[in-house]
Order: C-alpha cells, then structure tokens, then sequence
C-alpha cells in the first residue's frame, strides 16, 4: 500500500509525459492523481497504529542491491507519517492551484507527479540509498520546476545556483552515507539496522567526520545559515506553487534527514555536536528573521521566515542531543520540531500562493507597490492576514502549538535556547508591517483595480490554513502520532 | 596448462568477424555494403552468446580463475570486459548507421571496430606482459586508422596526433615490460609478483610506470590525455563514440591487474591516486570552456577516467575495487555511448548552441541526453551513480577518503557543463534544423537511455554479475 501511494503520482506522470493529452485532461488528471493519492494517505493514517519502540509501520523490503546490502526498504512511523500526509495535501493544494496554469500545462503536470514521488519516496525510505536517490532526483525536479516555470527574469540562473548548491550538499551526504556503511559491521546501508548498531559510537573522530558530511548536507537542504543564500533566489524566481513545494516539502527533507539518521545512528557524535547544532539553529532564528525584517519583497520576505521557522526546528533537535537534561523536555523538543515542520508546511505553502496571486494580477512582488488591498481584494486580504497571522505564531493555530512545545523543551533542556525567543518578536514585527503596508490604507499603486482571488486559488489557500486551525484547536491526533516516535528518537540519541 | 581454442570463442568470433566483414565489403558494390555490416553484426551477437555462455560456465565453476595458452585469464573481469566491449561495439554500430553507410570505407571501418574491440579485450584478458604488449598494438592500430578516416578538417591532425602520442607510449610500454622482464626473470603476471618482491624499488618504478604509461594512454589519463579531445572532435561520431569506451575498458581492466601484482616497495595507491586526481580535475576543468559538444565529451571522458582509476588504485587494499571498477565501466561505457548517439542523430550540429530547441523538436532524443547526461553527473538511479558509489565506497574503503572528497567536488564541478548543455537543449530555438531524421542513430539513443537506467535500476544484478 505504502508502495503504491509513493509510485501512483509517477505512473500517471510517466502516462502523461508519454500521452499527448489534451491541456484540460492534463490538469484534471492531476487534480484526480494528487486527490486519490491523498485519499489513500488518509487511509494509511487512519489504519496506522504506533508501532512498539523504533519500529516501523506498513513495512515493506525487496532486494535491490543486495552486495553492498541497500534494498528497497519502505516503511512509517510517528516522523514520517505526518510529513507524508504534508506531502500529498500541498502537492493535491498545488493541483488545484495549477488548474489555470497556461504554460505547457502537460509537462508541468509530469513533472510535478514525478516530484511528488521523489517526496513521498523519500519520507518513506529505510535505506540510506533510497533515500539518496529520492533526495538527489527531488533536486532535479525542483530545478526543471524553477527553470522551465518560473517567473523571475534571472529563473535560469536561480535554478543553476539551487542545483549547485544543494547538490554538492546531496555529495557531502553521499560521503556520510558511505562513511556509515563502511563503519558497520557487516557493512549495511539499511537505516533500522544502523541505528541497531549505532557503528562509530567508539570512534569520536570518525564518527565527528562522518556527522559533520551529514550535517553539511542537511543543512544545505534545510537550510540553515550559513548554507541559506540559494534559497533567496530559487523562491524569488519561482512559480507559486514551485515555491509552495520547495518550502513546504523539499525543505523538511533537511529537517527529516535530522530525526530520520543523524540522531539515531550517530548517537555520540550527536551528542558531542549538540552545542554547534543549537548555535546554528539560534542564529539562524534569528538571522532569518532579522534579515526578513529588512526585506520589500514580500516573496524574499516569505523565504527568509523559512530560515526562520527552520531555525526552531534545528534549535530543537540540537537540544534534543543534550543527554544530561530532562528526557521529557527533549522528547518535547522533538515533538515540537516535527510539528513545526508539518505547521511551516502549511503556512508557508499557503503564503506563497498567495504571493504567487499578487504576481499573477500585476506581475510585482514589491510590498511598496501595493497598499489598501483590503478594500480592492477583500478575500484576498482577508487570507493573506489569516495566513501571516498562522505564520507568526498565534495560538489557534498550528505554528503556536509546535514553537510552543520547541521552546518549552529546548528551554526545559538548555536556557541558552531561550535567545532564539526574539525572533518570534521580530517574525510577528515583520508579518504586521506586511499586512500593514499592503492591506491597509487607502488603495494606491497596483492594488487599484486588483481582481479578488479566483475559487481555484481559494479552494487551496483555504485548505491549508483550515488544517492549520484544526491542528491548532486539536493538536492532539497529531501529537498523539508524533510524540512515540519522538520518545523513540530521544531514546536512541541518549544512548 | 589448458589449451583449448573454444575458451577463447568470443575472441575468434571477433577475429573471424573481423575478416569475413572486411571480405565481404571487397565483393560489394558500395551501395550494398550493409551486407558486411550484416556480418559484423551477426559476428558480435555471436560472440555475445559464446560469452554469456562463459559467464554460465564461471558460475558452475564457482568463479575460480583459469588461464589458458598461457596468458589468457578467464575470470570475471575477462568475461565482463567481453560483454562491456561487445555491448558497446553493437552500440557503436547502431548509432553509425546513417553516418557511415554508403560511405567509401563502411566496410573496413566495421573491420577496424570489431579488431579495435578484440585488442581491447585482449588487454584485459591477459596476465603475461608481451601478450599486454601485442594486445596494446593490437587495440591502437586500428585506432589510429579511425581516428584518421573521417574526411574532416581536423581528422589528419588529430590521426598524427593520436599516432606520434600512441606511438610514444608504446615505446614506454616495451621499456616498461622489458625492465621488469629483466628483474623478475618472467613476464607472467604470477611469476613477476613473486620476483619483483625483493627487487630494488627504483628498477621495478621504471618499468612499472613505463607499462603503466602505455596503459594510461590507451585509457585516455593524464598526463597523457592530449590526443582524447582533439581525436573526439576530429573523429567521425562513431569512431569517436568507440574511442572514448572500447580502449578505455580495455586498459583499466589491464591496470588493475598489473598494480595487483606490484610489490609494496612503493606507494603505488598514492601514486595513482594523485594520478586519478589530476585526470578528474584536469578534464573537469578543460570541459568548463568548451562550447563544441563534441570536445565537450571528450574533455568528460578524460575525466570519467579520474573516477574509474580509483579503484585501480586501490586494489590491493580491499576485495571491493575490482567489482567497482567492472560496474563501473559498464555503466561508463552505455551512458557514454547514448551521449554520442545523440550526437550522430545531429550530424549538423556541433557547437552546444546547435542543440537549442532540441526539446522541443526531438523529445526522445532530448530524454536520451537528459539521461545520459545525468548519468553521466552521477545523478541517482542511473548507472554512473552505481558506478560512483561502488567506486567511492571502495576508495574510501581502501584508505584513500582524501581522493573521495576530491572526487565529491569535481562531480559538482562537473554539473556545470553538463546542465549547460542540457539547458541549451531546452531553449526554444532552430539550431540544426536542417539534418535529415536519424532513426538508427536516434533508436541507439533511446536504447542506450533505456540500459542506462535499466543499469541504474538494475544495479543489484549488475553488481552481483561484476562480483563473480
């Protein structure tokens, strides 16, 4: 079942990239493609039972590789459930969004069914090769997404300093991922049988190479300061939803690739780096949401608060490796990491399409363009606020619940963390004056005569924000999913 | 010893092939030559079968190595070498088609192909060092002829460049081999391990590197690389697409089998090591400013040869590099091939700009480059990435994890080039509108995409045929 939810989207990719389909049935049989896919993802929630410990749900393993022991090894549990189901919501949002896509509408579908697998694939691997192959072809697919479709004048060269970028981060992986299969014994590249053994815990330097390979690529992907400034450039000349889907999805693959390998496999040296994790996390807190605060482009805007809100989640898997303090607070931690990435999803999917309405009417992203748009695109007015609001932060909704649970754990686990708290100030700072500057006021520049947003840019924007209001009304289905694997990880860290 | 002519049957099936097609051509009038491309055809698929059926007979045997008449190794290298070589001579065929045929020379260039793949596979095949010698002269000649066939401008150039570096390194050869012959008493592989044990180092560095260079010259390794991308441009697509794979594979299943039997009075994994950075640096570099898709290749291929020495290197240290290498090679050679299958379907284009609308146009060919190019990145799950991560896995395995970081970064590096030629493909544009359809060209091209994922895809067989 798992198998079929990861490769659906790709067999009807792989039909219509062959079919010359006509524009309509193209765009319908995405909507159909993601929906059902979605559909299946509910099913897979709503049959999954936590499974005991660190095991796995749905499992499934063939031999693929079997010389150097990398096989096709799917499965889920309480982190990769949730993200799963991210996926297919913003992919199935995408769909409804790209209903007026006008732009070789055939291949635009293709391709984005083939990322969605490369997503889900990736959320669902227990092989550091699979894994890898699905992280390295999201890459790929993420570039033709930007450089095929995007809407800035420098697409090309934004999407060559993205593939760059964050392939060399895919390499430093690779070499982390061969240090690993070398250090175990026998050699393995399955990821339940290297957190088993946790190879190199009697190894510091090896194991410190190894883990800093990781943490490099990772942190590209995810990505923190320092390895942030392809992101910039890659959201600014994206589409909108080629934006929606680079920071709902591919960002999390960084954050996943956290909880998912680096902590559990590499248990000691998690723990020696955790220090260099939180600093890292805390600047980039705080760094993104200074830096956002300084921007006039409110989609350069929007990309920085992902540094931001990504910076929660390093900050809280850093405290996480802090094996002296409190279980509890740590395994809060880690609970409020994924659910920050599951919320950030949400929101952040949701902005961008909306940013992506703006460039749509008048082709600018410029804040100092617009201005009483809440008079001349009240609907629009009304989501966008909504939506900032849910970004920064305020209770009711799911960005409150996780950096709640990230703060109380990483606090509970170190004060230090507590000097990441500003950058909720300055994130709530800088949505306010956004909404201010383009919502409110008398209506001037290009907000005169702006169309209020269509039913199919609706339909997804309000999806979205709906799931964030219900996890933050009802954080409990969710959390109950999240907060065993969490204990799990946290289990496995302080070995 | 074992003296059985039919173990050698994929050998005399090349052989024989070789001088029936060249006869046939003779009696042909030139537009019926297709007949002699029928007899190589039939010549290699022949061999293909009397090599698979090898492959069979190593398995039951539980893959133990046998030498007969003396020199001629029959293990899983050898029978991996064949089916590369063999595989790739089909290839090169297919996607010649609409170059050569009706051409003066169709005939004799099928004959220079299929001599050109047996002195490839003979290098491989062999543990004595005057067989390696004959093997080298046997692969080389043809190569010169081909190289120098082709009626274009730069061909006369690139041919007497090709001979005066061949010729050189054969001479370094001949050196090399007579040296050790001198030291070691033998120039068995078995009995040369032995005697070069206790000999002095500087001797058995002479005569190693001198075989050595030989070897690196047929690969296409700096530092004598100078005549791959001179020959690649000058050289018709399919001579060119043969000289970029055939000797290569021959030459690094050669070198892997003499650095096995050096003794450890010198650092021969760091030597080579170096070695494999420099060619993967060096043609990464030189690829950079290319703007003639065909030099481009050419440049990629030397440094291809950077990624496929690092198991050369370390073969001594561990079991993996030999399996390494061989799945390395395999999927070196078919994605090396689709890439010049793309370009013999666009005779007419040359600079990376005549590929502009290419997408749009031709969207099976621009899948095949799309597929060969990436595989050629080392992009999951196509076949360079299995090639890759075995070969890494294997340096790093062996010690040199400085060399996997280097070669890390030149695969960034690589991505340069490459993306650039893919982005040119997709631009909306008429660049070499003009060339007539190429279904032969166009269906190895398709092909050779289709193996490079069925490589990738495939990787557990592949790797598993590669281990013996």
């Amino acid at each position: 079942m798992l198998s079929l939810i990861i490769f659906l989207p790709l067999a009807v990719a792989a039909v219509l990239a062959v079919v010359p389909v006509p524009d309509r049935v193209a765009r319908w049989s995405w909507i159909g493609a993601t929906v059902a896919d979605l559909a299946l993802v509910v099913w897979l929630c709503a049959a999954y039972e936590s499974p005991a410990g660190s095991g796995l749900a749905f499992e499934q393993q063939v031999r693929w590789i079997p010389t150097v022991d990398s096989s096709y090894h799917v499965g889920v549990d309480g982190l990769s459930l949730p993200l799963l189901a991210l996926t297919a919501v913003v992919f199935a949002a995408c769909a409804v969004y790209g209903l007026r896509e006008q732009h070789r509408p055939r291949a635009l579908v293709a391709l984005f069914l083939a990322l969605q697998t490369t997503c889900l694939g990736l959320f669902a691997a227990q092989d550091l090769i699979l894994f890898f192959v699905f992280f390295d072809l999201s890459i790929v697919g993420m570039y033709a997404a930007i450089a095929g479709w995007g809407t800035g004048r420098n697409a090309g060269r934004s999407a060559l300093q993205f593939f760059l970028y964050t392939f060399l981060g895919s390499l430093a992986l690779l070499l982390g991922f061969i240090g690993l299969f070398l250090a175990a014994d026998p050699h393995t590249f399955d990821i339940p049988t290297l957190v088993a053994a946790a190879p190199l815990a009697d190894a510091p330097v090896a194991g410190g190479f190894v883990l800093a390979a990781l943490l490099v690529g990772l942190a590209i992907k995810t990505p923190t300061v320092p390895f942030h400034t392809w992101l910039p450039p890659a959201h600014t000349d994206a589409s909108a939803i080629g934006s929606a889907v680079l920071a709902a999805v591919l960002l999390k693959m960084g954050t996943y690739g956290f909880v998912r390998i680096a902590m559990p496999v590499l248990p000691d040296a998690w723990q020696a780096a955790a220090w260099v994790v939180i600093a890292v996390g805390i600047l980039s807190a705080l760094y993104g949401a200074l830096v956002a605060l300084a921007q006039t482009d409110v989609k350069r805007m929007i990309a920085y608060t992902s540094i931001n809100h990504m910076g929660y989640v390093v900050l809280a898997v850093g405290a996480a490796g802090l094996a002296g303090s409190g279980t509890a607070a740590r395994e809060l931690a880690v609970t409020g990491a994924v659910t920050q990435m599951v919320s950030h999803g949400l929101t952040t999917g949701a902005l961008f399409l909306l940013a992506g309405v703006l460039h749509d009417r008048t082709g600018s992203y410029a804040m100092r363009d617009f201005g009483g748009l809440a008079r001349t695109g009240p609907v629009f007015a009304g989501l966008f606020g909504v939506a900032a609001f849910a970004s920064l932060g305020i209770p009711a909704f799911s960005g409150f619940v996780a950096e709640f649970q990230v703060f109380a754990g990483s606090v509970g686990a170190t004060a230090w963390a507590a000097i990441a708290l500003p950058g909720i100030l300055i994130t709530a700072a800088l949505f306010l004056r956004a909404v201010q500057l383009m919502l409110a006021g008398a209506p001037g520049g290009r907000s005169i005569g702006f169309t209020d947003v269509r039913a199919v840019e609706v339909v997804p924007v309000v999806t979205l924000l709906a799931l964030s209001l219900a996890i933050g009304v009802a954080p409990w289905p969710l959390l109950d999913l999240i907060a065993p694997a969490a204990e799990a990880v946290v289990g496995l860290v302080s070995r | 010893m074992r003296q059985d002519p039919l173990a050698l049957l994929p050998e005399l099936f090349l052989l024989g092939g070789a001088v029936a097609t060249l006869l046939t051509g003779s009696f042909l009038p030139r537009h019926r030559q297709w007949a002699a491309r029928l007899v190589a055809v039939a010549a290699l698929l022949a061999a293909a079968v009397a090599t698979a059926l090898a492959f069979r007979r190593d398995g039951r045997s539980g893959g133990t190595a046998e030498t007969v008449f003396g020199a001629f190794v029959l293990d899983t290298p050898t029978s991996a070498t064949r089916l590369v070589v063999i595989a790739s001579l089909l290839l090169v065929i297919g996607l010649g088609v609409e170059e050569l045929a009706g051409q003066v020379r169709e005939s004799e260039t099928y004959a220079l192909l299929l001599l050109g793949g047996l002195g490839a596979v003979v290098l491989a095949a062999t543990d004595d060092l005057l067989v390696l010698a004959v093997g080298f002269l046997l692969s080389s000649v043809p190569l010169y002829a081909l190289v120098g066939m082709s009626r274009a401008a730069g061909a006369a150039e690139a041919a007497l460049k090709t001979y005066l570096l061949g010729a050189l390194s054969g001479i370094f050869l001949l050196l090399g081999a007579t040296v050790l012959y001198g030291i070691a008493g033998s120039t068995a592989y078995p009995e040369l391990g032995a005697g070069l044990a206790g000999a002095p180092a500087a001797a058995v560095a002479v005569g190693a590197v001198g075989v050595l260079a030989g070897l690196l010259f047929k690969a296409g390794g700096v530092p004598l690389h100078f005549w791959v991308p001179d020959a690649t441009q000058g050289a018709g697509t399919a001579a060119a697409a043969f000289l970029t794979t055939v000797p290569k594979v021959g030459a690094l299943v050669a070198a892997v089998r003499l650095v096995d039997v050096l003794p450890d009075s010198l650092p021969w994994p760091l030597l080579l090591g170096v070695l494999a950075a420099a060619t993967m640096t060096l043609g990464n570099l030189a690829a950079l400013a290319q703007t003639d898709a065909r030099r481009l290749l050419g440049w990629s291929t030397v440094s291809q040869v950077g990624y496929l020495l690092m198991p050369v290197a370390v073969v001594g240290a561990g079991a993996g590099a030999v399996p390494a290498l061989l799945t390395y090679l395999a999927g070196y050679a078919v994605t090396n091939l689709t890439a010049f299958a793309v370009l013999a379907a666009r005779p007419g284009a040359r600079s990376l700009a005549d590929f502009r609308g290419l997408g749009r146009r031709h969207p099976a060919l621009a899948t095949a480059l799309v597929v060969g190019l990436l595989s050629l990145v080392g992009t999951p799950p196509t076949a360079v990435f299995i090639g890759k991560l075995t070969v890494f896995t294997a340096a790093w395995d062996g010690g040199l994890a400085w060399l996997v970081v280097i070669a890390a970064v030149n695969t960034v590096v690589s991505l340069f080039y490459y993306l650039r030629w893919l982005v040119e493909a997709f631009r909306p544009g008429d660049g070499g509108n003009g060339d007539p359809s190429a279904p032969w060209a166009t269906g190895a091209a398709v092909a050779g995409a289709v193996g490079v994922l069925a490589v990738g895809l495939g990787a557990g067989a592949v790797t598993a045929l590669a281990g013996g």
